[in-house]
């Protein structure tokens, strides 16, 4: 495959372009080792399917959530007018992001602030993609594969968004299984709410585990995660129960890449 | 003569008790802080789907049904109890027959719905009593939790019984002549032997007991976890519309943070008269909005929303429904204190000594407990408020998160990674 080079937005306006979407890569997608592949694996499709888009590169900060959620309005105030002043100078109007805290954020929280813009979760704009026949999965991947997907809290209860990620992997003519809590009654990974970034409190156990357990029970060969988070979480509740070999972790993005075989 | 003057009397010093309950509880709203409310539109179509057609209750499909079935009878009963009010008052007998047709359906589908009741009661007592139910315990849940809810169970199942005999009796006291259909008392009046006497005194006797019954379960409501039946209405068409993953903005920092990011204000004094808030985020009653004390009302402590959260299901301290039970209790406690002098202090608060820090920070903000509520309560947003008082009124946040707050500061990422790695992703691509 030809080598993509990145569209940064600053780069853009010097030459007078401007993207119809920006990707907002998240700060999970930029730096955790895991999220990368997942990043990098959106913008193979994004590329694969001529989408017009820039991203920000390093003019991308933090939206500010896990401030938000760990009680810092202060510091969730002043990250997100910092980045509505960024966006307004790039004239953006169409967000499209990988993490659904970023995009709970933007979507629902950032107009109170006065940023006003159309946002798009990846499993929406994946779905839109591989809908218009842009992306064509090939079916013979994944037809001997089980998956199974874990609905994000602020993708799923917070946001109402169950049918897109599902509409991908049913593109992708695999076998598909529920677990007994899915979408509205979906079981958080543990790591919403700026969990994430703190030890869980006492109690008998870690909530990836409770999660954890419910994936495997399944007997799926795949989970499937749109969500930074939710992917540690699960990634590592699959590899306490030393079940990686039987079990794997992917974002809807990688299957795709992978069903593409790109 | 006699009769209609005892009804009145007794009817008037419910309708005093009741007045006084309610106006110590109004006084309450005054302490808490404003909520503003629009788009009645959306918020009556909400009402209707929620509340009328309990679309939240049948997520638990079987104690939904049988909880549905129980609030729909008891709208078509209560259009009867109004009635007998009339009846009463007036010292006439089925006054509202007239209304012909529509007297009929009411009649008939109270009749049906008093049986249902009955059968669908004593279900609701035995599990109370006898089964094990697991959200019906927790920290929160006293001894006087579960009396509470059998007491309340036995006064409607008495009324649906007293009901019941009403109807039998007075079908079998006119046999050609009764106004309205009652089907199955019908049945039952014909299978029983009586003389006309007994009728007459079983019919008085019945009459009054459902009466009084009513009368004494308006006044015990308040004081309950049975408030609901007059709370719960108007908490679902209070709901909140936004996406359940939306946090309110809080103004008085966006005003803060825009002076401190504009150059021009930046350096200078705080402009005069013009008052810093009094606390961010909640630390007490005074602080929760009176759509936050309304939900405390509201709360049926059915606990749907602590079965559902993550951190209670991995035994962490946190439960919803603590959340609430609580902030009602803290009102009944400081809320007297506070109307009499606005600066009363009890030396305890609502967070901390009430409501734990450790309780706070094992919120997922997951909106599975939110999402459960039957009545729309939303527990998130309020555990939040709590957060945003130990954060930005304490600085008491976990270790773990404070070095989030630097990280987010110093490189705008809640990790400790370099802005300028931010494309380190797309090397070799």
């Amino acid at each position: 495959m030809e080598k993509i080079s990145i569209p940064v937005m600053s780069d853009l306006a010097a030459r007078g372009e401007s993207p119809e979407y920006l990707f907002w890569v998240g700060c999970a997608g930029a730096f955790d080792e895991r999220y990368q592949k997942v990043t990098r694996a959106f913008v193979k499709l994004l590329h694969h399917a001529g989408v017009s888009y820039g991203l920000l590169g390093k003019e991308e900060t933090c939206t500010g959530d896990p401030a938000r959620r760990a009680g810092n309005e202060m510091l969730f105030q002043m990250q997100a007018l910092t980045v509505i002043e960024t966006l307004k100078a790039y004239n953006v109007t169409k967000i499209i992001t990988c993490c659904p805290h970023c995009f709970n954020t933007f979507k629902n929280e950032y107009p109170d602030l006065g940023g006003h813009y159309e946002v798009v979760h990846h499993s929406q704009f994946l779905r839109k993609l591989v809908d218009e026949g842009r992306l064509k999965a090939d079916p013979s991947v994944f037809s001997d594969k089980t998956i199974v997907f874990h609905d994000p809290c602020y993708l799923g209860r917070g946001n109402g968004e169950y049918a897109s990620p599902r509409a991908v992997i049913a593109a992708l003519r695999s076998k598909t299984t529920e677990m007994p809590r899915t979408r509205s009654k979906a079981l958080c990974c543990g790591a919403g709410g700026a969990q994430m970034f703190k030890e869980a409190e006492p109690g008998n156990r870690e909530v990836n585990a409770e999660r954890t357990e419910e994936v495997l029970a399944t007997g799926a060969d795949i989970v499937a995660t749109a969500c930074p988070f939710c992917m540690t979480m699960l990634t590592d509740g699959i590899k306490f129960r030393d079940k990686q070999e039987r079990v794997k972790n992917y974002d809807i993005a990688e299957l795709l890449v992978q069903s593409l075989g790109l | 003569m006699l009769k209609q003057l005892v009804f009145i009397i007794v009817l008037l010093l419910t309708i005093s008790v009741f007045a006084f309950t309610i106006r110590r509880i109004a006084g309450f709203f005054r302490l808490t802080a404003p909520f503003p409310v629009s788009d009645w539109g959306r918020r009556i179509q909400i009402m209707l789907k929620v509340a009328i057609g309990q679309s939240r209750i049948f997520r638990f499909p079987v104690t939904g049904l049988l909880h549905a079935l129980v609030f729909w009878g008891f709208l078509v009963i209560t259009l009867g109890s109004i009635e007998m009010v009339i009846d009463g008052v007036s010292g006439l007998e089925r006054s509202m027959a007239f209304t012909g047709w529509f007297y009929d359906f009411v009649m008939a589908s109270g009749d049906i719905m008093a049986y249902v009741i009955m059968a669908s009661i004593l279900f609701f007592m035995v599990r109370r009593i006898f089964g094990a139910v697991k959200r019906f315990g927790g920290i929160e849940m006293q001894k006087k939790s579960k009396w509470d809810a059998v007491i309340a169970l036995l006064i409607i199942f008495m009324l649906m019984v007293s009901l019941a005999g009403i109807n039998i009796t007075y079908v079998r006291l006119h046999p050609n002549d009764y106004e309205g259909v009652f089907p199955l008392s019908a049945i039952v009046g014909e299978r029983l032997s009586a003389t006309v006497y007994q009728l007459h005194a079983w019919h008085e006797i019945w009459w009054w007991m459902h009466i009084l019954l009513i009368f004494a379960f308006a006044n015990i409501l308040p004081y309950s976890k049975h408030f609901h039946v007059f709370t719960s209405v108007p908490n679902v068409f209070l709901s909140r519309l936004e996406p359940l993953g939306y946090l309110p903005n809080m103004e008085s920092v966006t005003k803060e943070v825009r002076m401190m990011m504009d150059p021009a204000t930046a350096f200078a004094a705080a402009p005069e008269g013009e008052a810093a808030p009094v606390r961010f985020g909640v630390k007490d009653v005074e602080d929760v909005s009176w759509k936050n004390y309304l939900d405390s009302l509201a709360c049926t402590e059915c606990g749907r929303c602590t079965s559902v959260c993550p951190a209670n299901i991995t035994g962490k301290k946190l439960s919803p429904r603590k959340i609430f039970v609580d902030l009602r209790a803290r009102m009944k406690e400081k809320g007297p204190g506070l109307l009499k002098d606005p600066n009363f202090d009890d030396g305890k608060s609502l967070v901390r000594d009430i409501i734990t820090a450790e309780e706070l920070w094992a919120c997922t903000t997951c909106n599975a407990c939110a999402q459960e509520c039957p009545i729309s309560i939303n527990h998130p947003t309020l555990i939040l408020d709590m957060r945003r008082y130990l954060v930005m009124e304490e600085s008491a946040a976990p270790a773990a998160l404070n070095t989030m707050f630097s990280n987010i500061e110093n490189n705008g990422a809640p990790w400790q990674y370099p802005q300028d790695d931010r494309l380190k992703w797309a090397e070799n691509l």
